[in-house]
């Protein structure tokens, strides 16, 4: 396993992890953009322009792209979230030039104003999808609620009303302050020919424009409220909540995440022997997830209507227990021997290390092997994930219910 | 111990038998860390008798409860302290438990599954817990509308009990009691036509000898019969408020151990696999009518079929159901050899990124064992996939045109039935 970076002058930054025993390769290009940098009134761009690039360039049609992409066997997607966009590709080796070519081409889009009113359709069902399945919008809710008033509030698909009303020029407008080559990384992984990538990467990418794509990453206030949205067809209740976290850049994401693993995994934790074992719930759990300048604990409850009440009142005792004692050391242990297997079941696959690699370039501008981020959480103790829950109080958080309970009220 | 017979089938694959009619397969990956297993025992729910639907479930929730040494609490915790991540599903024909993990686990991971599934305390008094965990699992289907469709296509189209969802009916989860479970896992978790697969990285003779000590004293009893109904097939509406309507077609199509299965493989790959297939082109990227359609292949050991579903918003199903049908009825007409060239890229290069995870061969050689009593080795498969050409693939469609359709929708309003709906118990 080697690490390889290259930067091209245009400031394209390259990196790889290459493996020349795996039978993959992982192409990614990583885009530092998503919905924190938008604006209310283009809300859903960033999304809708990732589905707008895979619809053709001044080369290629959006048929010649499905066509060659499937050409190649490529395992292709792309996702955007509220800080990236990333379109990747698992390919065979022999196909890694092609693949490249591919990528980087439809990342400069035409934007056809044909293609982007059939695909705005398509958007549109999407959103429509999404509010149609549980947990119904609950989780974008709740981001809205507690970052109110900043950026991190606003929703990656957009609304019915914000993409509806988007025009091509104003996503080309969008595409030209974010999609500079200063503010994109390629991303390698697996079976990769480092030095074909970067010759290929530099005809393709080469004469991509350089300019300043900033972004505020300040810690944004949070705020702490209940919210109750009131779904009668819906036979379950939904419940998203929201706590404070550490931020991606912050060493201590990696107690925090041990700590999410102890009170909310979907097995042994906390939340599974109070909620989920007993059948009160139908599924409860937490996850810590970061973002730059932030981070969040972000808990799951679904459950029967007339248990929510109840519910919402054993997550709060368990999470006032956590604060007053902390975890014990087995649960650490647990919880790291459950993390670290993760991590190398998952490390086998090329596209999944893709995955990793380039958030960790991206976020915290660092390669680590597999082998580091496995201590990094091995080295956490049980008194540093006391300081997560001093600093980070689960108690405190923002909750939204989505289902047929009209009347909650905050546990105490 | 029991005396075995055992048999290799390619230098890395390896099966055997044990007298009690269980069978091993196993596969070594040696470049891996890690190892998976996919035990499958043959506990599903067409075994449940029909008063007492999600029998079989309420089983699989109860045998993971405490076992051999260790209560429901020691059982998790040395689970997740040997770092397994596991699954457990229930399904027409088996009751399936998978874990993935770190290669030097697997020995004490399945002697504890081996207490699962020969040596479960079955507690009285987390009886009621295990009846809510399933009632719930019924409940939270209701809201996931998709599932909801493709679950009543199933029913239609292979009928009582092999289209029947697992989780069972509210009524019936509610009268079982714990009788019924000891007896369920008494007559169904039994070695006969029991198989559990293993790869990633083993040492073979020490596995062998290790599963051998664990399973080789199990004792079999005959399995019983299972009664079966004609399906209803049809078009049948659910009225539900919601914004999109959802649909599920079904028509039936040859098992996995037919000999044209891969035939029939190829043409559901020509309209569903990858960005430039047919359904995918002509219902979302032509025509923006939905952001999920798909078709794939389901089957049973003795009978097969293909299901197709898509989401959208109420005043555009019409044209989506309309755009479907003719797209399943135009694959009569032939595939074209560009489409078959993709399609063989595609599957070549999922086939050969398998080696890069021990779950999807466990899996893999375990289902092969299912349905056709050996492994397949990821060359033969390949060799499959090569030969397939236009031709075949046509000549498999003029003989078995997609037709006759099952057709499930849900949402504010039913919809037309295009020509080729199957008329038979439309209700």
């Amino acid at each position: 396993m080697e690490f390889r970076q290259k930067t091209l002058d245009n400031g394209l930054e390259i990196i790889a992890e290459c493996n020349p025993n795996a039978y993959s390769v992982g192409i990614a290009f990583f885009v530092k953009t998503g919905s924190r940098d938008e604006t209310d009134q283009f809300s859903g761009v960033s999304h809708f322009l990732e589905h707008m690039v895979f619809k053709g360039t001044p080369q290629r049609t959006a048929a010649d792209v499905n066509r060659e992409l499937d050409e190649i066997g490529s395992h292709s997607n792309a996702y955007t979230s509220e800080e990236q966009t990333v379109y990747y590709g698992a390919v065979l080796p022999e196909y890694q030039d092609r693949a490249v070519d591919l990528l980087s081409d439809i990342l400069r889009p035409s934007l056809r104003a044909d293609d982007f009113e059939v695909e705005k359709k398509v958007i549109l069902e999407e959103i429509a999808k999404y509010e149609n399945q549980p947990p119904f919008g609950a989780n974008e809710k709740c981001m809205a609620a507690h970052f109110r008033g900043h950026s991190l509030a606003r929703n990656v698909l957009g609304s019915i009303e914000s993409v509806g009303a988007l025009t091509p020029e104003q996503m080309m407008a969008y595409f030209q302050q974010r999609y500079s080559s200063r503010n994109i990384v390629l991303v390698a992984t697996g079976n990769v020919d480092f030095d074909r990538l970067v010759t290929e990467a530099s005809r393709r990418c080469g004469h991509w424009e350089p300019f300043e794509a900033p972004r505020d990453t300040s810690r944004p206030a949070s705020q702490s409220v209940l919210e109750i949205v009131h779904k009668e067809s819906s036979a379950q209740e939904y419940v998203v909540q929201l706590a404070d976290g550490p931020a991606a850049e912050d060493t201590d994401r990696h107690a925090a995440r041990i700590l999410a693993t102890v009170l909310g995994d979907d097995t042994g934790s906390r939340m599974f022997w109070n909620l989920i074992d007993t059948g009160l719930a139908e599924y409860a759990a937490v996850g810590a997830y970061e973002f730059q300048g932030t981070g969040v604990f972000m808990s799951f409850l679904g459950c029967a209507p007339e248990r929510t009440q109840e519910n919402l009142q054993r997550i709060h005792d368990l999470e006032l227990e956590l604060e007053s004692n902390g975890v014990t050391g087995a649960e650490l242990v647990q919880a790291k021997n459950k993390i670290c297997s993760h991590l190398v079941l998952q490390g086998e696959r090329a596209s999944n290390r893709m995955f990793s690699v380039g958030s960790d370039w991206i976020q915290r501008g660092r390669y680590r092997t597999l082998t580091e981020v496995r201590e990094a959480y091995e080295a956490v103790e049980v008194d540093e994930i006391e300081a997560v829950l001093a600093k980070y109080p689960l108690t405190v958080n923002t909750t939204v219910a989505v289902g047929p309970c009209g009347d909650l009220t905050r546990p105490t | 111990m029991s005396p075995v017979k055992e048999q290799i089938v390619a230098e890395n694959i390896f099966t055997e038998h044990l007298d009690n009619g269980m069978t091993i397969v196993a596969e070594s990956m040696d470049w891996l860390e890690s190892v998976a297993f996919s035990l499958l025992v043959p506990a599903g729910c067409s075994r449940d008798a029909h008063h007492l639907a999600g029998l079989a479930n309420f089983s699989c929730e109860m045998v993971q409860r405490g076992c051999g040494s260790r209560d429901s609490r020691q059982f998790i915790e040395d689970l997740d302290n040997l770092g397994v991540e596991r699954s457990a599903n229930v399904s027409t024909v088996h009751t399936s438990f998978g874990g993935a993990m770190v290669a030097d686990k697997i020995y004490e991971a399945l002697a504890i599954y081996c207490d699962l599934i020969r040596r479960p305390h079955l507690p009285e008094d987390q009886f009621e817990d295990g009846r809510l965990v399933c009632l719930q699992e019924i409940q939270s289907a209701e809201d996931d509308l998709p599932q909801k469709v493709m679950q009543e296509v199933r029913r239609r189209q292979y009928g009582e009990p092999f289209g029947r969802p697992a989780h069972g009916r509210l009524d019936c989860v509610q009268a079982i009691n714990g009788s019924d479970v000891q007896a369920f896992v008494t007559e169904n978790y039994q070695p006969q036509d029991c198989i559990l697969s293993v790869a990633g990285k083993i040492d073979w003779p020490r596995l062998r000898e290790h599963i051998q000590s664990l399973w080789g004293d199990w004792q079999p009893v005959p399995l019983a019969a299972i009664q079966e109904q004609t399906p209803l097939y049809g078009y049948r509406h659910f009225n539900h408020d919601s914004t999109q309507t959802h649909l599920g077609i079904s028509y039936s199509s040859v098992p996995y151990p037919d000999d044209d299965y891969y035939q029939a493989r190829g043409a559901v790959g020509v309209l569903s696999d990858g960005m430039s297939s047919r359904l995918f082109t002509e219902v979302r990227e032509n025509r923006g009518l939905c952001y999920t359609v798909f078709a794939s292949c389901h089957s049973l050991r003795n009978r097969g079929c293909v299901v197709c579903y898509s989401g959208t918003t109420t005043d555009r199903a019409q044209e989506t159901l309309d755009v479907m049908v003719a797209e399943l009825k135009r694959l009569a007409d032939g595939i074209e050899v560009g489409e078959l060239r993709r399609l063989k890229a595609r599957i070549k290069s999922a086939l050969i990124m398998q080696q890069e995870s021990s779950a999807s061969r466990s899996s893999s050689i375990a289902a092969d064992w299912y349905f056709l009593q050996r492994v397949q080795t990821l060359d033969e498969i390949s060799q499959k996939i090569d030969v397939l050409s236009c031709e075949s693939i046509n000549e498999y469609l003029r003989k078995n045109p997609p037709g006759d359709f099952t057709v499930v929708t849900l949402g504010e309003q039913p919809l037309e039935m295009p020509v080729g709906v199957s008329t038979e118990n439309a209700r």
